[in-house]
């Protein structure tokens, strides 16, 4: 394999931090934000670049929320692994962490008697997984626990312990506990390049060089175009997989109780009607190949028709109002299969490829690639008493803030976001730097309104601190 | 709701209120005023913004309160007016106090930064107005970039924070709001590079549809948004024009005018009856909706009329709720329910009719259109068709139908609206 030249190689770039890290992880999403936990837990000292100004801003903006059993992953895949030890571990740190965890269930509803004839195999490869309580119920059973289910829904395949959880709160606490517990988060870095000279790695970003002993490339929908740049050669290409979903008004959070699952097609999983803990009803995702890393584009087909497939399912929908829309791009490669590559003689391990249950598995995934770097012959002394810093408490179920004393004023009616929580997550270590940052982090303008009644409060609450700024001043002539 | 701890109330609640109005707009202060003075004891107006006047408070420029004070003033102007007004009459007026959830009988969890309390007017008034239809409800292809406003989220940025988030945005819609919208434009120095209506004309009347040409803003008629383009923020977007053909227009953003929307969350996340083609209460002709306990006003009613008419609906609903505390109103009884039919009707209101009460509530049932259209507007009960009359309207025109010449025909059951097109 030749040596990777730095690109910047000439230009002997400033350096970020005089520190010489542990292990630098290469991109701040759901995988990045888990690992960084991860590593600084077990006592290394740990740097994270991200390029982007915010954290969550490529593949882990957008997702269903869900946290897996793993009833349907792949028997004996690390897929499947990774997502049993993130459930396990997810469960674990819920309470010391002020995580959220609705076990809403999933129903695997079949529509039609072929799906129908599929039931038995699913539940059998659930068995298989480890997944032992998962079974098949009849339509009596179905429309029992899901009276506004429509009439066609023949039977499924119940799986209790499929949760909800916020998808955001959860990374955001486990970069939070690194950053608490000693890492460095590094952001607007883009990674250009690096050299390894047999011990250590120089890596060039847009923003300065930083030094590590190994590095874990988490950059998710930039996973193979990082290692290109560096290792000079990718062993996968992603090709991302965009999936659109619909959110609809509060009011129709009651029209489902768990997960409304279809029966797994060949690509994906299919189009899900879930609850949110926040309090929506959502439908998605699409699943559409495309080139384009960035673009998260809706188009007004595709949700007409994700509405249609809605009321179909739960006829009492058709004329709910819809709240948003989103859509995420998955990092998906050639293989289905999680692609977690090694180059031990370079310290240097990818994370590629999560397509779809990066946050149910993030913490599995973590633990595997600790395990990977330890059996390369790295050991560090775990830390024995953490610092246990708490999420937001986003999800409806939970503590909000409007409902303590004190809070200032309701700047948000819609999603009930208050002035404190705003100054919080714009002033806090990981204040937000992005509309989205500050979207993810408080659910300010994420409610029916879009901004209507608090876009002008924000504007004023942020000037200075978001970029790009929600607006400018203007003088009077 | 769960995990409630009810707290301190920020407002004194050991003398029992008599009504409570949701919304300090002019449609809710309206009301309150009316009620002190037919002699109500206990008025209490609850507004979650922090100044209590409603959305006049963004609407830096004329025109308001011709109606209501004989001169014509700028919104922030006239709702202070309003607001002094109902003051005087001893109406309280709290601010910063938001009503998180409406249960059966008129109990209100309210929540303050001083803490979260509950209340039991005898009545409340539910005047919550209206807000535009946002992108996304709108269901706009492309990407979902910053840059993207209602007319009102832009005025409160305009004109109560002086700050102003693009300066080149492309302005959709024609309805009375749009042309509101470019005269916030102009206060801000911001210049839209276009305006585009869907319909073949512009929906509100001359002489405003002439504002646009007068300021050098072409209006683009029977052309669509197609896409939203752009990184981070709004940088073009794609138009449909009557030919079907489609052309991209440079821009930094782009505001979303009109498509109003009842703002209805606590009905919908309620108990009342909402009407999903108003999307509003279900309301009888005094306003009183499912739980006879709540009254509706104002735009919460229906999409959308101006302050002034607000104002005025205020004023009635202030009536109607001082004679139903004073046992006037007839009980809600066996009535008659209004239905639409047919793609042509946007909405009908009151959704349902007392025929029996001595009380006069409104006079019309209020319709709109869903698209400009001709031809015969049929009211039909179980009997057969019992009235009917020519319409030829455009949408967001108001149409009126007397509620006497219907209940002259029908006492009970359904009658169905629809407009009969001739077949060409």
């Amino acid at each position: 394999m030749p040596t990777a030249q730095p690109k910047s190689q000439q230009s002997a770039q400033k350096a970020l931090s005089t520190e010489l890290f542990d292990v630098l992880v290469i991109g701040a999403g759901v995988v990045g934000c888990a690992v960084a936990r991860r590593f600084t837990l077990e006592g290394a000292k740990v740097a994270v670049v991200e390029k982007a100004s915010d954290i969550l801003e490529g593949a882990s903006k957008a997702n269903s929320a869900i946290l897996h059993t793993g009833f349907d992953a792949p028997t004996g895949s690390l897929e499947l692994s990774c997502i049993r030890a993130g459930y396990r571990e997810y469960e674990r740190i819920r309470d010391d962490l002020g995580l959220v965890q609705e076990k809403s269930g999933a129903q695997v509803v079949a529509w039609t008697p072929e799906e129908m004839d599929k039931l038995e195999e699913i539940v059998a490869q659930a068995h298989e997984n480890g997944v032992t309580d998962v079974h098949i119920v009849d339509a009596n059973t179905l429309r029992a626990a899901e009276p506004n289910l429509s009439e066609r829904a023949l039977g499924a395949v119940n799986v209790p312990q499929e949760s909800i959880i916020d998808p955001w709160s959860a990374p955001y606490v486990y970069l939070r506990q690194a950053l608490d517990n000693g890492a460095q988060v590094f952001l607007s870095c883009a990674v250009t390049g690096g050299a390894f000279d047999g011990q250590n790695w120089q890596v060039e970003t847009s923003n300065g060089a930083l030094r590590a002993c190994a590095v874990v490339n988490c950059a998710g929908l930039f996973g193979d175009l990082v290692d290109e740049a560096v290792l000079g050669e990718a062993k996968f290409k992603i090709t991302p997989r965009k999936g659109q979903f619909v959110v609809f008004d509060k009011a129709a959070q009651g029209l489902v109780n768990s997960i409304i699952l279809p029966v797994p097609q060949e690509k994906t999983k299919g189009i899900v009607l879930f609850r949110t803990v926040f309090g929506n009803l959502a439908v998605g995702p699409t699943a559409e190949d495309q080139q384009s890393r960035t673009d998260a584009s809706t188009d007004h087909d595709t949700l007409k028709g994700l509405i249609a497939d809605g009321v179909d399912k739960v006829p009492a929908l058709v004329d709910m109002p819809v709240t948003a829309v989103y859509a995420g791009l998955r990092p998906a490669s050639e293989r289905k299969a999680y692609r977690v590559e090694t180059v031990p003689d370079r310290n240097w391990i990818t994370v590629g490829g999560i397509r779809s249950t990066g946050l149910s598995a993030s913490l599995g995934i973590a633990r595997h690639v600790y395990g990977l770097y330890e059996s390369h012959g790295s050991k560090h002394q775990q830390l024995t008493d953490p610092e246990k810093p708490q999420a937001a408490v986003l999800a409806q179920t939970g503590e909000r803030d409007w409902k303590r004393a004190g809070y200032g004023e309701i700047v948000c009616h819609c999603e009930m976001v208050t002035s404190r929580e705003i100054e919080a997550a714009l002033n806090g270590p990981l204040g937000a730097r992005s509309m989205g940052g500050l979207k993810r982090q408080t659910r300010a303008t994420m409610g029916r309104c879009q901004g209507f009644y608090c876009s002008a409060r924000l504007a004023e609450l942020t000037a200075g601190k978001l970029e790009p700024p929600l607006s400018e001043e203007f003088g009077h002539d | 709701m769960t995990s409630l701890t009810l707290t301190n109330p920020a407002l004194n609640t050991a003398v029992p209120i008599d009504v409570a109005i949701i919304g300090s707009g002019p449609s809710g202060l309206a009301a309150a005023t009316v009620l002190k003075a037919a002699g109500v004891g206990r008025v209490v107006v609850l507004e979650r913004e922090q100044q209590a006047g409603g959305i006049p408070l963004s609407c830096g420029h004329p025109a308001f309160g011709l109606r209501e004070f004989r001169q014509l003033l700028s919104g922030p102007n006239y709702s202070a007016r309003l607001v002094t007004q109902a003051q005087k009459a001893g109406v309280e007026i709290h601010t910063q106090t938001t009503v998180a959830e409406i249960l059966r009988g008129g109990v209100l969890t309210v929540a303050t930064s001083d803490g979260i309390f509950r209340i039991t007017p005898r009545r409340v008034i539910y005047a919550t107005g209206v807000r535009e239809t946002p992108r996304s409800a709108r269901l706009i292809s492309g990407a979902r970039v910053q840059g993207v406003l209602s007319t009102g989220a832009l005025q409160s940025m305009i004109y109560l924070q002086q700050r102003r988030p693009f300066v080149r945005p492309l302005v959709v819609g024609s309805e009375l709001v749009a042309f509101s919208a470019l005269m916030t434009c102009r206060h801000a120095g911001i210049r839209p590079v276009a305006m585009i209506e869907a319909e073949q004309s512009a929906t509100a009347r001359w002489p405003c549809a002439l504002y646009p040409r007068m300021k050098g803003i072409k209006l683009h008629t029977s052309t669509q948004l197609v896409e939203i383009k752009g990184n981070k923020s709004v940088e073009e977007v794609v138009v449909a024009g009557p030919d079907g053909q489609t052309r991209s227009i440079e821009c930094d953003g782009v505001i979303l005018t009109g498509k109003f929307t009842p703002e209805s969350a606590l009905a919908r996340c309620g108990h009342l009856h909402v009407d999903p083609a108003t999307g509003g209460p279900v309301v009888d002709q005094w306003g009183r909706c499912s739980d006879p306990v709540y009254f509706a006003t104002g735009n919460l009613l229906r999409p959308v009329e101006t302050a002034g008419r607000s104002w005025a609906e205020g004023q009635q609903t202030g009536q109607w709720v001082a004679q139903d505390l004073s046992g006037k109103l007839p009980k809600p009884a066996k009535s008659l329910n209004i239905v639409i039919q047919g793609k042509h009707l946007k909405y009908a209101m009151p959704q349902v009719i007392c025929p029996n009460g001595d009380t006069e509530g409104m006079v019309d049932i209020q319709m709109r259109v869903t698209e400009r259209v001709s031809g015969t507007l049929v009211a039909h009960s179980k009997m057969g068709p019992i009235w009917k009359r020519s319409l030829n309207s455009r949408p967001e025109r108001r149409i009126k139908v007397p509620i006497s010449e219907i209940v002259s025909q029908a006492t009970d059951g359904t009658v169905n609206f629809e407009v009969e097109v001739p077949s060409k």
